[in-house]
């Protein structure tokens, strides 16, 4: 799965989004319309847009939360958009990174492990996973004593740092970066931008939110306004 | 009418030739089949459930007026229920009863083998209350029948592993479960486990559980293998003691309390036994010796 | 460590048009499904939707009107609905596993807790105590149960812990495949997230396929990798797991998402 620096890896392609809502007399809700996208290996693209306007919806298509109505969404070489759901495991467990603003993990698992598990599921060896989930908590400056308890019970800054630890315990070839500076102070910020361009430098095709304009600037190749996926009747 | 309802006779071993038909089938199956569970319709006998009806009806349908009968409780020919039932087929056949096994045909037992090995021709037939060795963990009927079907015994083992755990060893002492011709896993009545290599042997064996109605049998000369564990192989016990009256050292022993203060002593629980081995001249410890011999 | 989801090899298990009818009534109709070696499926929907019913035709329980079950054995698919009975108990004591919502459905409760695990090693033929016993207290404390309760019986042992000793008693053998029903439902909330933790870390490490009923969301949100929702006897809707659950498309899944309370 590794790519040519400048190639392709994320490819989204006239991808609609539609809600139904079956409470409210089965009503559709087109909320995205003639979406594309393409991202190359060492590439990070910004979503911009208003609030409300799909960033969030388009990321999470293509991580395959949001199952997309029509449209391709390729990641490497599967199609998000219509994959079985164990080939979009096997995706998100290999190539596709995801760091959301939400930590959502098993009570009583302890820090290290939490953040060691993306590369415990891919058989990396337990020690060999512990230390490089060590050395990222270390960097983003979680304290050790820490290591051993549940992340559910940190401040909500330590949880987001936890997750970020987590998003990059792998080196994975796609990365979706929602907020990935917010709450964070300057020096935790400043380990998290050089996260992003140390995974940018080995080649990771990135698609990130940032609210964070200076952040966006200085890890952000480009940027793409997903207004301009708004479908017309709803905009 | 019969005639001998007519003549207030009871018919020949009491049972009616019907019903002495159809245990003869299931006692056929059952020895086809060694160690299988025949069900059968268990007959209503003029004495209590728990008083030996199964091995009851077992030797009145085997019983010919040449027969000579003789009857073991644990061992003894001489306690209630034994002379009861010998005294039954007295009435209601008119065999010959005897003490001693060398001469008895069929010998009825509750709960030993005799010590003397049983030759050819002759039958032993045990009363038994459960006929069910899984019974202990597996209430369901319909379960147990089909473990037995499909040879599904780890359960037994795991009786044995309780066993173990809680005592340090298998403490089974009687009813100790066996498998039978490397097939069935049989109960073989609450014999003490002393007598479990003795099932295999020259004499027919055959088992009758009255109140639930099952026939069981063993063929002469049938494998009979006391279930064990590897690190804990199948032991026999007895008490170390000699017969404090015949002084046999191999025989098993019954321990009697002789008064208020402890005193005790140590009998062969087969009387017959003792008896022939008084004759012959052997003494125990606190034994006298005979006048007759 | 092995890859668990190989995507390569063929399915572990797969179920053609699986259906059951109480009399006129529906117990669950039409179901189809492939689950591959080492996938988590939760089958979630309210009471009476047929969950259970579904489970208990897929693990032999109860024999199906219609459809086939097919499970791999050494690289052969064989249909568990046709097969003979004793090959079917023989294959639920050894490459299955039933995990039952009440611990004393699964569990022999005047049985020691090192008894109850060594049944299935003493089923498969094991005599050799001391290894028997090993091998039940290495799984104790696999399930996080002190080595010195392995004579306890399990009347002693609390809601969680017989759970856990039931579990135990399954996965010593090393199934391929384990059905659970309900297996958090009616432990107190610390208690199932003890348990959830304690099911994914052995689902990883063993690389099982589980099939999992439950009426509780979050306990498939961390369990399961993809949901199959049932809805009067139907399968209304299946997909990978947060998709079903961020982003449902039938209108019941939608109400059973939108009913769980928020905490």
């Amino acid at each position: 799965m590794k790519q040519e620096q400048g190639g392709t890896m994320i490819s989204v392609q006239d991808v609609s989004k539609t809600f139904t809502l079956h409470n409210q007399g089965a009503a559709v809700i087109p909320v995205m319309e003639g979406a594309s996208l393409q991202v190359a290996a060492g590439e990070c693209v910004a979503l911009v847009g208003a609030s409300g306007a799909g960033k969030s919806t388009l990321m999470r298509m293509i991580y395959g939360n949001y199952l997309a109505a029509s449209g391709r969404i390729m990641v490497g070489d599967v199609d998000v958009a219509a994959a079985a759901p164990r080939e979009i495991l096997r995706l998100r467990r290999e190539v596709l990174g995801y760091v959301s603003q939400f930590l959502r993990v098993v009570p009583r698992v302890p820090t290290l492990d939490v953040v060691a598990e993306p590369l415990l599921s891919v058989g990396v060896e337990a020690g060999e996973a512990r230390a490089r989930a060590a050395a990222l908590l270390t960097r983003l400056n979680i304290p050790e004593r820490l290591w051993g308890l549940s992340p559910t019970t940190f401040s909500g800054g330590e949880q987001q740092r936890v997750n970020i630890a987590r998003g990059f315990a792998r080196q994975y070839p796609a990365m979706l970066l929602d907020e990935p500076t917010a709450s964070l102070d300057a020096t935790n910020r400043e380990q998290v931008m050089q996260l992003i361009e140390e995974a940018k430098a080995r080649g990771a095709a990135i698609v990130g939110i940032f609210h964070d304009v200076e952040a966006r600037d200085r890890v952000c190749d480009r940027e793409v306004d997903v207004t301009g996926f708004t479908p017309a009747k709803v905009a | 009418m019969s005639a001998e309802q007519i003549s207030g006779e009871y018919n020949f071993a009491y049972l009616d030739e019907q019903t002495k038909r159809m245990i003869r089938r299931a006692l056929l199956k059952g020895l086809a089949i060694p160690g299988y569970q025949v069900p059968f319709a268990s007959r209503e006998m003029p004495m209590p459930y728990g008083w030996g009806t199964g091995g009851v009806q077992i030797s009145a349908a085997i019983m010919v007026p040449e027969d000579r009968f003789k009857v073991i409780d644990q061992g003894a020919d001489d306690t209630t229920n034994a002379v009861s039932i010998r005294r039954f087929f007295e009435k209601v056949a008119q065999v010959e009863t005897t003490e001693k096994t060398t001469e008895a045909t069929v010998i009825q037992t509750r709960h030993r083998i005799p010590e003397r090995d049983l030759t050819e021709g002759q039958v032993l037939v045990y009363q038994v209350p459960i006929p069910e060795p899984l019974r202990f963990l597996e209430p369901s009927e319909v379960e147990t029948r089909k473990m037995h079907a499909l040879e599904e015994y780890g359960l037994m083992h795991v009786k044995l592993y309780e066993d173990i755990a809680r005592h340090g060893e298998i403490a089974t002492s009687y009813a100790y479960p066996v498998k039978v011709e490397g097939r069935y896993v049989m109960d073989p009545s609450p014999i003490p486990k002393f007598d479990n290599p003795k099932l295999e042997m020259s004499g027919i064996q055959l088992f009758g559980a009255g109140r639930e109605q099952r026939i069981y049998a063993i063929p002469p000369h049938t494998q009979v293998v006391s279930l064990d564990f590897e690190d804990y192989p199948f032991q026999r016990m007895k008490a170390p003691q000699c017969c404090d009256l015949c002084g046999a050292g191999e025989s098993y022993l019954d321990e009697v309390i002789t008064d208020d203060a402890g005193g005790r002593m140590y009998v062969c629980s087969d009387t017959d036994f003792c008896r022939e081995r008084r004759e012959a001249g052997h003494v125990g410890a606190l034994g006298v010796a005979e006048d007759a011999a | 460590m092995k890859d668990m989801t190989d995507i390569d090899t063929g399915p572990l298990l797969r179920v053609e048009g699986l259906a059951k009818y109480y009399g006129s009534r529906v117990g669950c109709e039409a179901v189809s499904f492939d689950l591959h070696p080492g996938e988590v499926m939760g089958i979630v929907g309210e009471s009476g939707s047929g969950k259970t019913t579904l489970l208990n035709c897929l693990a032999g329980h109860l024999a199906p009107d219609r459809g086939h079950v097919l499970f791999d054995r050494a690289g052969r698919m064989v249909d568990t609905v046709t097969m003979s009975e004793p090959e079917r108990r023989m294959l639920s004591r050894t490459e299955w596993a039933f995990v039952h919502q009440h611990a004393h459905e699964g569990l022999r409760m005047n049985v020691s807790a090192g008894g109850n695990v060594g049944e299935r090693l003493m089923g498969l033929g094991a005599r050799h105590y001391g290894n028997i016993r090993e091998q039940a207290v290495d799984w104790l404390g696999r399930v996080e149960i002190a080595e010195d309760r392995v004579d306890d019986r399990p009347t002693a042992f609390s809601g969680g812990m017989r759970q856990r000793l039931q579990i135990a008693r399954n996965l010593v053998t090393g199934p391929r495949l384990v059905f659970m029903d309900e297996p958090t439902g009616g432990l107190d909330v610390s208690v199932q997230a003890r348990l959830l933790d304690l099911l994914r870390g052995l689902v990883r490490e063993m690389g099982l396929s589980a099939i999992i009923v439950t009426h509780d969301l979050a306990v498939v949100r961390l369990l399961a990798d993809r949901l199959m929702v049932m809805k009067s006897g139907q399968v209304v809707e299946t997909g990978l797991t947060d998709q079903v659950l961020d982003d449902p498309q039938h209108e019941y899944t939608q109400l059973l998402v939108s009913s769980v309370l928020q905490v």
